[in-house]
């Protein structure tokens, strides 16, 4: 049930892939024998499986290590390339740490980065959006569904708005290419992440579009033997690459059929536990939003307490990456969640390989343990006494 | 090229059927299952030969990866899910 940190390998994903850690070893940019050649030819399968799902041409696809490494080659490419006449980066509070922590690294370096607040539904304003341009802005950075609560933001209006002002728009889908349907010309992304192990593919693979016309260049962030045009140098790895093409495959096929399945489960969630349970809060817009990603806060529970509570099932109170500290999520301050609230969230992920006996258990799990924990709290009974536990003034040991 | 009868069909849906009932993964198998029978249900109206000709082979191409990826769970064997505990199935 937590299917945002990773989701297992589909097994025709696997099927594929074997071919290429067996028998087909070869060095894909090797052009002088035959076994370079057939990696060669599978790695160039895969790229138009990838080029297909996203509506893109294959040379605009760069194979990477992940959506993590994309995120850094986007910002800190185009910035780069750029930075003798552009300054100035737009993103959002709500980014995934690799975006906001190569904003960060960007700040040292002189750029200048303004970080846009969201609406306590999770999107952007974009009237904010349009008031944060500046003459030297060079990339607008926004992810189009947010890995903690869900929410998906309008990729369209911001594509729109960012072409009109031949700003570049770049845009973090890891969680959503696959499961949502994703055109970068229709909704004119000029760069775009993708992750191969969020899509029922290999972990340690990923993809960055990369438009070529109007065309987006980019300053390398790693050097080596100029392999993807220059941009990524690095053997590729064949039977990774194999993988994500795989992936991507299986999920433009299987896209409408999971995503009907899994807009059933998660509403068979959302609605048993809110049924069962007062004081349930859902993070995010209820309305613009991948239903596959649930962010509940259950209030006068401690988050954590409630995730150990549940240690046979597998949940998390936020994403994987900042799962192993207790300081709450930074995404649902940003949404202006109280600290109390933004303390009693978990985040439910259901996937392609989720059933129904699993939503089951796990909603007849928490509801038990959310029932039991607010039993033993003192702030529970005096909420059900009537006091107001924001009027309780706290005194200091 | 004589489509293929219905007795065909069904033969692969139950070889298909019966093979996914070897996943020892229990989520690979209930899905397996689910979505042959979901897929088989949506094409059963399916008049035009050309058509079912063309899915009769990806499923037969199903088939063999089914089997593969059967033998291969089997290799890598887990512990069993709470959700497969005894009273549940």
């Amino acid at each position: 049930m937590d299917v945002q940190a990773t989701t297992p390998l589909d097994p025709r994903v696997l099927d594929s892939m074997l071919p290429y850690l067996t028998a087909y070893y070869g060095n894909p940019h090797s052009r002088t024998h035959a076994y370079g050649w057939e990696s060669e030819a599978a790695m160039e399968k895969a790229r138009r499986q990838v080029a297909d799902l996203i509506g893109a041409d294959p040379r605009e696809i760069i194979f990477t290590s992940g959506a993590t490494e994309s995120n850094n080659m986007a910002l800190k490419g185009v910035a780069r390339f750029y930075k003798s006449r552009k300054k100035h980066i737009i993103t959002t509070q709500t980014e995934h740490k690799c975006v906001l922590d190569s904003c960060r690294f960007l700040e040292t370096e002189g750029f200048r980065v303004t970080y846009l607040p969201v609406k306590k539904n999770g999107l952007i304003d974009l009237k904010e959006l349009e008031a944060a341009f500046q003459p030297d802005t060079s990339l607008v950075s926004v992810m189009t569904v947010n890995n903690e609560i869900g929410v998906k933001q309008p990729i369209h209006d911001i594509g729109e708005i960012c072409r009109a002002r031949k700003v570049f728009f770049h845009t973090d889908a890891a969680q959503a290419v696959g499961k949502i349907p994703m055109d970068v010309n229709d909704m004119k992304i000029d760069l775009m992440s993708i992750s191969g192990h969020k899509i029922y593919g290999p972990k340690g693979v990923g993809a960055i579009y990369v438009r070529r016309r109007p065309r987006v260049r980019l300053e390398p962030v790693q050097s080596g033997g100029g392999q993807e045009r220059g941009l990524r140098s690095g053997t590729v790895p064949t039977p990774l690459a194999v993988g994500l093409g795989a992936a991507c495959e299986v999920a433009q096929q299987e896209m409408e059929y999971d995503h009907k399945r899994i807009s059933q489960l998660a509403e068979r969630l959302v609605t048993k536990i809110m049924s069962e349970v007062p004081h349930v809060v859902m993070n995010g817009d209820r309305e613009h939003r991948y239903p596959g990603c649930i962010n509940l806060s259950f209030a006068y529970v401690e988050g954590e307490s409630l995730l150990m509570a549940l240690k046979d099932v597998a949940l998390s109170s936020g994403s994987a990456c900042t799962s192993a500290s207790l300081e709450p999520s930074y995404v649902l301050r940003a949404i202006g969640t109280d600290e109390d609230l933004a303390h009693s969230s978990i985040r439910f992920g259901i996937g392609r390989f989720t059933t129904e006996e699993e939503v089951d258990y796990t909603v007849q799990k928490c509801i038990q343990h959310v029932k039991r924990l607010r039993e033993m709290s003192p702030l529970w009974e005096m909420v059900q006494d009537g006091i107001d536990l924001k009027s309780i003034k706290w005194t200091q040991h | 090229m004589a489509a293929s009868s219905r007795a065909q069909v069904l033969r692969l849906y139950r070889a298909l059927l019966r093979e996914s009932q070897r996943f020892s993964s229990y989520n690979y198998r209930t899905y397996a299952i689910r979505r042959i029978r979901d897929a088989f249900r949506e094409n059963k109206n399916i008049k035009d030969s050309e058509k079912i000709e063309e899915l009769v082979n990806k499923a037969k191409a199903n088939l063999e990866v089914i089997h593969r990826q059967v033998t291969i769970g089997q290799l890598y064997s887990t512990q069993k899910l709470v959700i497969e505990g005894p009273g549940n199935t």
